[in-house]
């Protein structure tokens, strides 16, 4: 009987996201909706699936309620298995302390015993902020040939904004000699993307030796990975080209769904070869009404529309009545956008309604920002909500 | 609510009605309403009374029904005990296989006698309708019924080869029960929903046997009228009977009303097949008028009073009205569809025209390409 996964994946999922605002009030930044039917961890779940790896512990911590019931037993995703499978991983109670978790190395720390249990040969870190489509066995296959204690996915990033990742110096052979976490001053525009394979046994004696550190913040990019750098451990940075985009600012995530538009999109969601798995709206076919205009849009099920929608993405059920307008937008599950209202440049969370007659955001030429509505908040009729205003109470008709 | 009822279904009963569709499927599997299987319907409104077992009485070209259900998950029938239970014939060499609904029953005795529950819900497949199965089992109950047949007010011709109207008295009671009678007026259509005691139907189906009967409307239904307790139970919500192909384009049709679909689709789930389809992409020059678009679909030109199902191709410059297209159709640039059903994967090249009218669509089989 086989008692053992030559990989495990351990999925970072604990982050508030705070600089998604209202978009995270109340729940994990994973488990935000993207796309018209996603929520940003179906990604580096799908990816898993599709790599081939059945066992993913997901680390919870800030709001996990609504994530934990999305993933449920991990059935959308294919990874509800007898062995292995999806596992929700939350801080607890221990006989001898308890804690939250301290940060990524601590948190992957805490739960030595989950990826034990299958003797792993290799663990992969994920986080669950990105939007990208990769093949982890490839990345595995990397660090093998390699003979690399660890590998770290990177992909090139324009200069000016280096200083915001964690930046590798490499080799002409891959091999790192060096990392900064955020450097001011970058020596290379090599960006970690958050995405590591660890031979497990270096990973265990690392993260024992790093929870035994007081003076470590107990993080991958500021202590971990520098200590096994500085200890003379093999790290290799694995190239990855194609589209890949952190999602936790509220342009960046509104830039990353307009990526899906048109017929050649920039990130293609609907690729036969790497499917991206959900959990299915229960609802039917969107209804387009006579009048409606639907332009360069993306729009999911159960949809009722007979407004104007243009360069918009529209989740499941959301309403858009005759006369309203919809542009450059982003819209999710269930919101209403009652007729006479306009909505430009904004992203609206669940459960919204905009009331008649009502202004959201400005249009996007005029250089203003993206206006952003959080979840179950009502625009009362004729109100006006100015470009980059970000709400999360109802706000009084005129 | 846990109710003390099994369900069974028949997933080829009527098949000859719509050849066109049931060629390669059985009734149980024809797509509906851009991303449903008939069956869908039936299934869903069991699961929506807490029904968790239910019978699947098969005959023959039921892949593509196997191939919809699965482990039967999408429905929440993927159950420890019971779920989904396909029944294919059951026949040794000597015998043929059943031709009528009495003889397939015949065949599930074993399924039957294995149940625990109370009640037996048996329904066909080509009713389009929101029936509340739990108020019917509850209406049975409260009767003291020995069957509950539901029906359905009509005042149109019955396309089918095969039906039964009921007369009911005051109190529900069916007096008279027909057989393919010549219908005037308004008269009680049977919808193919009924409810019985599992052991009645234990009992009825083994009385059957011994007397060589056949037929369960002609030997037990109709003869036997007086002496059993047989109740109308009315519906009178939205029902669409898909009983020919100009049926079938009649109510899909039908959907495009906001009524009808918060009627099948508002209160309650459908339950269907989950396809991880990306969401339906509209892109520049895209023209939608009073369509129902499944997801998966890529739009880039035309399409009026129509209904896509899933991964649907529309092609620029195409314009299609008035049609239904299955799923994984490609439409070509430029090419024009009028009152056309496209079963699935059928490829329309570029600038072809094709077009049928209201009482005959011009159908193109599964897989073709034009």
């Amino acid at each position: 009987m086989i008692r053992k996964k030559e990989c495990v994946a351990m999925l970072l999922a604990g982050g508030q996201g705070s600089r998604l605002y209202a978009l995270t009030n109340d729940i994990a930044k994973p488990a935000v909706a993207f796309g018209a039917k996603y929520r940003i961890i179906d990604f580096p779940l799908s990816n898993c699936i599709n790599s081939g790896i059945d066992t993913v512990g997901v680390l919870t911590q800030y709001e996990p309620l609504e994530l934990n019931e999305y993933i449920g037993n991990g059935q959308p995703w294919d990874l509800d298995r007898v062995y292995g499978g999806v596992h929700i991983l939350s801080p607890y109670q221990a006989k001898k302390k308890q804690s939250w978790f301290e940060g990524t190395a601590n948190a992957i720390y805490q739960n030595l015993h989950f990826m034990k249990k299958y003797d792993p040969d290799y663990v992969l870190i994920l986080s669950g902020d990105h939007i990208y489509k990769m093949n982890y066995a490839e990345m595995l296959r990397a660090h093998k040939a390699t003979g690399a204690d660890c590998t770290i996915a990177a992909i090139e990033v324009p200069m000016k904004e280096a200083s915001r990742f964690g930046i590798l110096n490499t080799n002409a052979d891959g091999s790192i000699y060096g990392f900064e976490e955020k450097p001011k001053n970058p020596k290379s525009n090599l960006a970690s993307m958050g995405i590591y394979i660890f031979t497990a046994s270096k990973l265990f004696a690392y993260l024992e030796a790093d929870d035994a550190d007081p003076n470590s913040s107990k993080d991958f990019g500021k202590d971990v990975l520098p200590a096994m750098l500085a200890a003379g451990e093999k790290l290799f940075s694995y190239r990855f080209e194609g589209y890949w985009k952190d999602v936790g600012t509220i342009s960046s995530l509104w830039e990353s769904n307009m990526d899906l538009l048109g017929k050649n999109p920039a990130f293609d969601v609907s690729a036969p070869d790497w499917k991206i798995h959900s959990r299915n709206p229960l609802a039917p076919p969107e209804y387009v009404g006579d009048g409606a205009v639907l332009e360069n849009s993306l729009v999911a099920l159960g949809c009722e529309i007979e407004g104007t929608v243009v360069n918009s993405v529209l989740a499941a059920s959301v309403v858009v009545e005759k006369g309203a307008t919809v542009r450059d937008s982003v819209i999710m599950a269930n919101t209403v956008i009652r007729s006479g209202a306009t909505v430009e440049y904004s992203i609206i969370d669940e459960n919204v309604t905009v009331e008649q007659g009502a202004q959201v955001g400005e249009p996007k030429a005029s250089g203003g920002g993206i206006a952003v509505l959080g979840r179950g908040i009502v625009i009362g009729a004729g109100a006006r909500v100015g470009g980059g205003s970000i709400l999360d109470k109802d706000v009084k008709g005129v | 609510m846990a109710l003390s009822t099994v369900g069974v279904i028949f997933s080829h009963i009527n098949d000859a009605n719509l050849p066109e569709l049931s060629r390669h499927r059985t009734t149980a599997s024809v797509p509906f309403g851009g991303r449903y299987r008939f069956i869908d319907f039936a299934l869903s409104n069991m699961v929506n009374a807490g029904i968790t077992t239910v019978g699947l009485v098969t005959k023959n070209n039921y892949q593509s029904l196997i191939d919809h259900l699965g482990s039967g998950k999408d429905w929440d029938l993927a159950r420890k005990d019971g779920g989904i239970i396909l029944l294919p014939p059951y026949s040794d060499e000597t015998e043929s296989l059943y031709s009528t609904r009495l003889e397939a029953l015949m065949g599930i005795t074993g399924f039957l006698n294995h149940r625990s529950e109370d009640y037996v819900v048996i329904s066909d497949c080509d009713g389009i309708a929101r029936f509340d199965i739990a108020d019917i089992v509850r209406y049975h109950e409260e009767k003291q019924a020995d069957i509950t047949m539901v029906y359905h007010e009509e005042s149109k011709k019955v396309n089918s080869s095969y039906y039964i109207t009921l007369s009911p008295d005051e109190t529900g009671r069916v007096r008279e029960l027909k057989i393919n009678p010549k219908t005037k007026g308004k008269f009680a259509l049977y919808v193919n929903v009924m409810v019985m005691s599992r052991e009645f139907l234990i009992d009825t189906i083994s009385n059957a046997v011994t007397r060589g009967f056949s037929s369960f409307g002609r030997d037990i239904l109709t003869k036997n009228v007086d002496t059993l307790r047989i109740f109308g139970y009315k519906f009178d919500g939205y029902y669409a009977a898909v009983t020919s192909l100009r049926d079938y384009f009649a109510h899909s049709m039908e959907l495009l009303d906001k009524r009808v679909r918060d009627e099948l689709f508002g209160a309650r789930d459908i339950y269907t097949k989950v396809r991880d389809s990306a969401p339906s992409k509209y892109l520049e020059g895209a023209k939608v008028r009073d369509s129902l678009i499944s997801d998966g679909c890529l739009i880039e030109g035309t399409v009026e009073n129509s209904i896509l199902f899933r991964g649907v191709r529309i092609g620029k410059g195409c314009v299609v009205k008035n049609s239904i297209v299955m799923q994984d159709s490609i439409l070509g640039e430029g090419a024009k569809l009028d009152y056309v059903i496209t079963d699935k994967n059928v490829v329309v090249r570029d600038g072809r025209v094709l077009s049928g009218c209201a009482e005959l669509p011009y159908f193109i089989p599964k897989g073709r390409m034009l």
